[in-house]
């Protein structure tokens, strides 16, 4: 049952000055596929789809589509042509509800009035086809992000896309969310929808993919048979070399105790939270989305204002009132959101690594010394392997894994004794993802105390040696990580208290 | 690769062209209007026109922090007519000594300013609320302390910081000039600046870099006030008389030179250098109009044409 193909790109050519974002890349999308595009960051996954929208005009090669020659001027013309991208960031309308946003422009109308009771009418169709379960009334602000990505993905079905392109879709979802976006897409391959996944989670790509292609420096790798290959040999065609392990051999070498909480409490936030943390570990804290981890950390990092619990530093009681309370202390927190809250993406290399040691690197105490400035930003684009022309170059213009090493060399810059990592490795490839672990390590080997949170349960488990779990702002039990496995964890997370 | 070539080579240039665009504006103006009207380019009348916008690029210095760090102060106009006014009347109706009225009057501003940013960065409301109130009250402040008359009659030493000269030099603009170097080295060279581009940029990623973004704003809103202050000063001894509506629409003309020198609205990215420029873009054409003898209602007009087109322009560049 040879299914027909809808879309062919052939030799798809694209040159930015100095850079050759995609040599000679081959594409192509059958009917009710869905077809994995991977590779590491700056491979070139999200030119060639924005090379396919239109977005970027290609030097060389050929798009067809549905057997036509075609050349999209802009987005509006690929949607024409029955073509969505669902982006990371949603694009939706947040005091709109559910059918206004997704008959937005396209209303049926009495008059000059809208026509409410269609369009409320053709909402449920939609959503009824999908199988998806939304009030249509629902305004879009009290949705959570997964129901808000199936009302951009009911958008694109309203408006007979037949091709989908879905970018990083599970970055933000819950385990649950997931599940349910996945049955979606199984819904969505029934109706001959075609879709492009691009994820850096291959057990995903494992999970619902036909084929995958595989990108490297904006080369054409291979594209293969999800059922005739495995992660392994993946990785291997991202990366061109093979990583023997996803995760390194940790070694741990817990001494003193440096960080102590006790009964640590933000209203709405925290409910009560006492632990420890010894130096040269890793604390790994687990817990579903929404179950106060990220919270936790920031209100030992001194971002909420209101709060009560004691927390000891090197076994004194310190007060931290601001991020600058703790980072004078020695705590650095490495944020979740790398772009919202960790980088000024208008800002250089240089000027975003030095930002936390800025008043130390000062001629006549007064005025910014750029010499030691940019051999600061020198040193750790060298230790950390930062791609980037130079100190110079703006935050903003690079890769996701470059951008979050930029991030933890201002972490470092400040030499700090406790640091807490939230999701490093979110949406950065495999590479980078190892280089961090790597970087893990050389931090409990110089003796600081690590706590990493993350939503990637076998990311905690293989490099903590304890795991602290939450459930509801509360932590609901520790476990020994070389004891504990998925299900214990699931366990805690979800309010199972293990007795 | 030879077309790559050219193509990187045009780039090179499309985005020195683009760095200058508001120099090269400023530029074409100046040589439209020395064709235009022979007395244009006469040195009588070029240090007229940079007297002229000394006042307002003083304003637009502090203008251009706020807006860097995000913000708005619409107050601005206000609390130079106040700072004038208390300086003024220090020394006509308290009999202070000059430099003590003067201390005063900068100090008002200063507090002004630091009300201000309290607002805006502790208790978190809009700048543009809080600014707009200050505006009303300042204003209120000033007719209250005058009893809504023009205090007048000072002595040479305070008359020498508007009318005095400095070789051929005004006062105002050396004053301006001076201002101009200090808060260009603030911005470029102190941890200061850093933090105003930085919070500008991204205000939490700076809070959580260990930044104090609070202190800050605070000190960018006072000092925002302690140069509208300072202008006060040079108008009211300019003028030779305190009086309480002036400043009328300063915030307007401050923030048109901000946009025009291409700062961002949006904060994190401009320069006082391109404000300076945009100041003078703005001096030059109502100075050229006026010696074309066009009435200054079409002035107005063309005032507001030309920001539309330089913000258009600007708009059109970076979308390229």
């Amino acid at each position: 049952m040879a299914k027909e193909t809808v879309l062919e790109m052939k030799n798809i050519t694209k040159t930015f000055p100095g850079v050759k974002a995609l040599d000679k890349v081959d594409f192509s999308l059958k009917k009710g596929e869905v077809h994995a595009l991977v590779g590491e960051n700056g491979a070139g996954k999200s030119t060639l789809m924005k090379v396919l929208n239109g977005i970027h005009p290609r030097d060389e090669g050929k798009i067809i589509l549905k057997g036509e020659p075609v050349e999209f001027e802009n987005t509006k013309e690929a949607q024409k042509a029955g073509l969505a991208i669902i982006h990371q960031e949603l694009e939706l309308i947040p005091y709109l509800n559910v059918a206004e946003n997704i008959f937005l422009g396209r209303e049926d109308r009495n008059g000059i009035f809208i026509n409410y009771q269609k369009l409320y009418q053709k909402t449920e169709e939609v959503l009824d086809m999908l199988g998806v379960d939304i009030d249509p009334k629902a305004q879009i602000k009290d949705l959570n992000i997964g129901s808000q990505q199936m009302v951009e993905i009911a958008k694109a079905v309203s408006q007979n896309a037949d091709i989908l392109v879905m970018d990083e879709p599970t970055s933000s979802l819950t385990n649950q969310e997931i599940d349910i976006l996945f049955e979606l897409i199984a819904r969505l391959k029934e109706q001959e929808i075609a879709i492009v996944y691009i994820s850096h989670r291959l057990e995903e790509v494992f999970e619902i993919c036909d084929r995958v292609t595989v990108l490297r420096d904006g080369q054409f790798v291979g594209e293969v048979e999800t059922s005739n290959t495995n992660e392994d040999q993946l990785i291997k065609m991202m990366v061109g070399r093979t990583i023997e392990d996803r995760f390194p051999e940790m070694n741990f070498n817990p001494t003193d105790e440096i960080l102590k909480i006790e009964n640590l409490t933000v209203p709405d936030e925290i409910n009560s939270a006492s632990f420890s943390l010894k130096k040269g570990e890793i604390l790994g804290i687990a817990g579903l989305m929404g179950s106060g981890r990220t919270e936790l950390a920031k209100a030992i990092f001194g971002v909420f204002k209101e709060k009560s619990g004691d927390i000891y530093y090197r076994g004194k009681k310190i007060e931290i009132k601001s991020p600058a309370d703790a980072i004078n202390n020695g705590i650095y927190y490495l944020s979740e959101n790398r772009k919202e809250e960790g980088l000024v993406l208008g800002l250089s290399v240089a000027n975003n690594i030095s930002v936390s040691v800025l008043k130390s690197m000062l001629k006549a105490n007064t005025f910014i010394d750029s010499n030691a400035e940019n051999n600061l930003a020198r040193k750790y684009i060298e230790d950390l392997k930062i791609k980037t022309p130079s100190e110079k170059q703006l935050v903003k213009n690079l890769s996701g894994g470059n951008q979050q090493k930029v991030v933890i060399s201002k972490l470092l810059s400040t030499k700090p004794e406790v640091v807490i990592f939230d999701e490093p490795t979110r949406g950065i490839d495999v590479g980078a993802k190892r280089e961090i672990y790597n970087l893990m390590q050389e931090l409990i080997d110089d003796g600081v105390a690590v706590i990493l949170i993350s939503s990637e349960l076998p990311e905690v488990l293989n490099l903590s040696n304890r795991i602290i779990v939450m459930h509801e702002k509360k932590i609901m039990g520790e476990l020994d990580a070389a004891e504990a496995d998925q299900e214990a964890v699931m366990k805690l997370a979800t309010g199972r208290r293990n007795q | 690769m030879n077309k790559l070539n050219n193509d990187i080579q045009k780039k090179n240039i499309l985005e020195i062209l683009n760095k200058f665009k508001t120099g090269i504006g400023l530029l074409i103006l100046v040589i439209v209007l020395s064709f235009m009207s022979p007395y244009f380019l006469t040195i009588p009348n070029i240090l007229n026109i940079i007297r002229q916008v000394s006042i307002i690029a003083i304003v637009s210095f502090g203008m251009t922090m706020v807006i860097l760090t995000g913000g708005i102060d619409l107050s601005v106009g206000s609390m130079l007519a106040f700072s004038g006014a208390i300086s003024a009347g220090m020394m006509v109706n308290s009999g202070l000594n000059v430099f003590l009225a003067i201390f005063i009057g900068l100090a008002a501003g200063t507090a002004l300013g630091f009300f201000n940013g309290l607002a805006v960065a502790k208790a978190k409301l809009p700048a543009f609320i809080v600014t707009l109130a200050m505006m009303t009250i300042a204003r209120g402040f000033t007719l209250i302390y005058t009893n809504g008359r023009p205090i007048s009659g000072f002595n040479e030493t305070f008359r020498f910081f508007g009318a005095g000269y400095l070789g051929r030099i005004p006062i105002p603009v050396v004053i301006m000039f001076m201002f101009l170097v200090i808060i260009y080295i603030l911005l470029k060279k102190t941890p200061f600046g850093r933090y105003i581009y930085a919070i500008g940029g991204n205000e939490t990623a700076t809070k959580l870099s260990g930044i104090n973004t609070e202190k800050i704003k605070v000190a960018v809103y006072a000092l925002n006030g302690f140069l509208a202050a300072v202008s006060g000063i040079i108008l009211t001894s300019r003028l030779n008389s305190a009086q309480p509506m002036s400043g009328e629409g300063y915030e307007l003309d401050a923030i048109a030179a901000v946009v025009l020198g291409g700062t961002s609205l949006s904060g994190g990215s401009g320069t006082v250098i391109g404000t300076i420029v945009g100041a003078l873009i703005i001096a030059v054409l109502n100075n050229g109009l006026n010696l074309l003898n066009v009435s200054s209602f079409y002035q107005l007009v063309a005032k507001g044409a030309v920001i539309l087109l330089a913000v258009f322009l600007d708009r059109k560049s970076q979308q390229q």
